[in-house]
């Protein structure tokens, strides 16, 4: 601790002139930014879609579909600017620069986490944000302080349980060659089943997602305590107070998990 | 002629070479299947029984069907040749005997071809497995979508390949790309049906190609629109075909005369 202490102000150096490199060709920063609004846009339309033809969805009505929605957005946003570019670790394998960070005094996991802060997420959760606002008076009636506390909590856990996804789908590079992409199923997959109602999916992919891959308690448990509904079958309303244990086991699991994958890697050669 | 049906081939054994990325796009495809079905399907059943003419089973056919062939068009983004333009490379590839654009399709062709069955295959198989999938019993819908496909994957080439020449002009293509997938995954019918669309999305996407990427194929091959109708789809996309190899082919002028090439 106290060496992190010491190393802090050479940290926040290092990550300003990350920003201020972001921010040089002011253009393409600009594009790139539109670039994710648009991203944040497509999701949205899909809702905007099917609530054009339908009065519910999985048994929640726009309001609460909405909630479920703002609150997977915010959290995703939040763990893919910070961990997000943990899947770029294939690249960082190949071209040795993890063979380079393993051979530093800090923790590879720390540093790879520091190695590069995406400015441009951060318009996503800025449009979360804004879902957030809209959705929150139409999908919510009776206020208690028990919902102010779940709803403070719900994006900070959410965010957390999508960042163990990415430390874990890392932990899984050491031994995929060159199918990085089969983790995208579990993060991304993830980001998108948390999105829309658990209800929906098939009954083998709702106890997958629920309690294998805790994507289920990200936006649909918490957001059936925040709108006072009772749950589909067998996935009752009350599990949406159990999202800080779901994050804490997940990011147990995963970096259990990622100090066993680096324990396995043996370096890029050469 | 013969030159375009070597780089087809070659297009296909590049792709062939990682098995491991296509197992893994195969599995990503079908995780995104499950979910998409789900929503369509309690969409449908949300809405009574039908959405804009789908029933539960047609809609189920439409999501897996898409997933199946999202690969294959290639809807996800592409910008090997905004890397070369960034680098420099080009300059080689336009000095070469052959055409840019029309090589670069052979092998898009190619890699088209490639991606059908391993990463068409399995979200297809666990679509008949876990949601009523039905494919067409005669065999027109086949023929016409064994012409469909393959222009789906020409349109689609033929927009990549413009958006990547915006290399010229920025330093970065990303929030461009980003754009592109955006516009063409909502207005191709991936995320929903475009049939399912307000009024005035449904005006703005049949004013661009992207519907000829995807829903057209789609249909085509689901049967779920069939004889004359079908027949009036291919000659729209081909009509789509013809124009957006045409702006590639104008805006490739105009950015090879801005091209300065560094170096000796």
């Amino acid at each position: 601790m106290a060496d992190l202490l010491r190393d802090l102000p050479a940290y926040r150096v290092l990550l300003g002139s990350r920003l201020a490199s972001q921010t040089a060709y002011r253009t393409s920063f600009a594009l790139d930014l539109l670039g994710q609004l648009g991203l944040a846009l497509l999701e949205l339309s899909e809702i905007y879609v099917v609530f054009h033809n339908v009065d519910a969805l999985g048994g929640l009505a726009f309001g609460p579909a909405l909630l479920v929605f703002a609150l997977a957005n915010v959290s995703w946003s939040i763990a893919d600017t910070v961990v997000g570019h943990l899947d770029t670790l294939p690249s960082y394998i190949r071209t040795g620069t993890l063979d380079a960070m393993l051979l530093r005094p800090l923790p590879a996991l720390a540093q790879l986490v520091t190695s590069d802060l995406s400015l441009r997420r951060l318009a996503r959760t800025a449009m979360g944000v804004v879902v957030l606002v809209v959705a929150l008076p139409i999908a919510i009636d009776d206020w208690t302080p028990a919902k102010v506390v779940l709803l403070v909590i719900t994006p900070v856990t959410g965010a957390a349980i999508f960042a163990a996804l990415f430390v874990g789908a890392a932990g899984a590079q050491f031994w995929l060659v060159d199918g990085g992409e089969m983790t995208n199923a579990f993060t991304y997959g993830s980001s998108y089943v948390s999105s829309y109602p658990t209800s929906v999916l098939h009954s083998v992919a709702r106890v997958f997602f629920t309690f294998v891959v805790p994507a289920a308690f990200v936006s649909y448990l918490p957001t059936l305590v925040l709108t006072d509904q009772a749950g589909p079958p067998g996935l009752p309303a009350w599990l949406g107070w159990f999202t800080p244990v779901m994050a804490a086991l997940a990011w147990a699991a995963a970096l259990l998990w990622w100090r066993f994958g680096l324990r396995h890697y043996t370096g890029a050669g050469g | 002629m013969r030159a375009f049906l070597v780089l087809v081939r070659a297009g296909f054994t590049r792709y062939a070479a990682y098995r491991t990325a296509s197992v893994a796009g195969a599995l990503t495809n079908t995780v995104f299947g499950v979910v998409k079905a789900s929503i369509t399907i309690a969409a449908i059943a949300a809405a009574g029984g039908a959405i804009a003419g789908y029933d539960a089973q047609q809609g189920a056919t439409y999501s897996w069907l898409c997933q199946s062939l999202v690969a294959t068009v290639g809807l996800f983004g592409w910008r090997e040749l905004a890397d070369r333009i960034r680098t420099g490379d080009i300059a080689v590839d336009l000095a070469r005997p052959l055409d840019l654009q029309l090589s670069g399709l052979a092998s898009d062709l190619g890699r088209g071809a490639y991606m059908l069955l391993p990463r068409g295959l399995p979200p297809l198989l666990v679509g008949f497995a876990f949601f009523g999938v039905a494919l067409p019993r005669e065999p027109l819908p086949y023929l016409l979508a064994a012409l469909s496909i393959p222009m789906a994957v020409a349109i689609s080439y033929a927009c990549r390949f413009a958006v990547n020449l915006t290399a010229f002009w920025l330093m970065d293509v990303r929030g461009t790309l980003t754009l592109y997938v955006v516009a063409s995954n909502v207005l191709s019918g991936l995320i929903v049906p475009v049939a399912w669309f307000p009024g005035w999305m449904s005006t703005i996407a049949h004013a661009t190609p992207f519907p000829s990427m995807l829903q057209v194929p789609v249909d085509v091959l689901s049967g779920r629109v069939h004889g004359w109708a079908a027949v009036e789809l291919l000659v729209v996309q081909a009509a789509w075909l013809a124009a957006t190899l045409l702006l590639g082919r104008v805006v490739l002028a105009r950015a090879t005369r801005k091209l300065v090439v560094q170096g000796g």
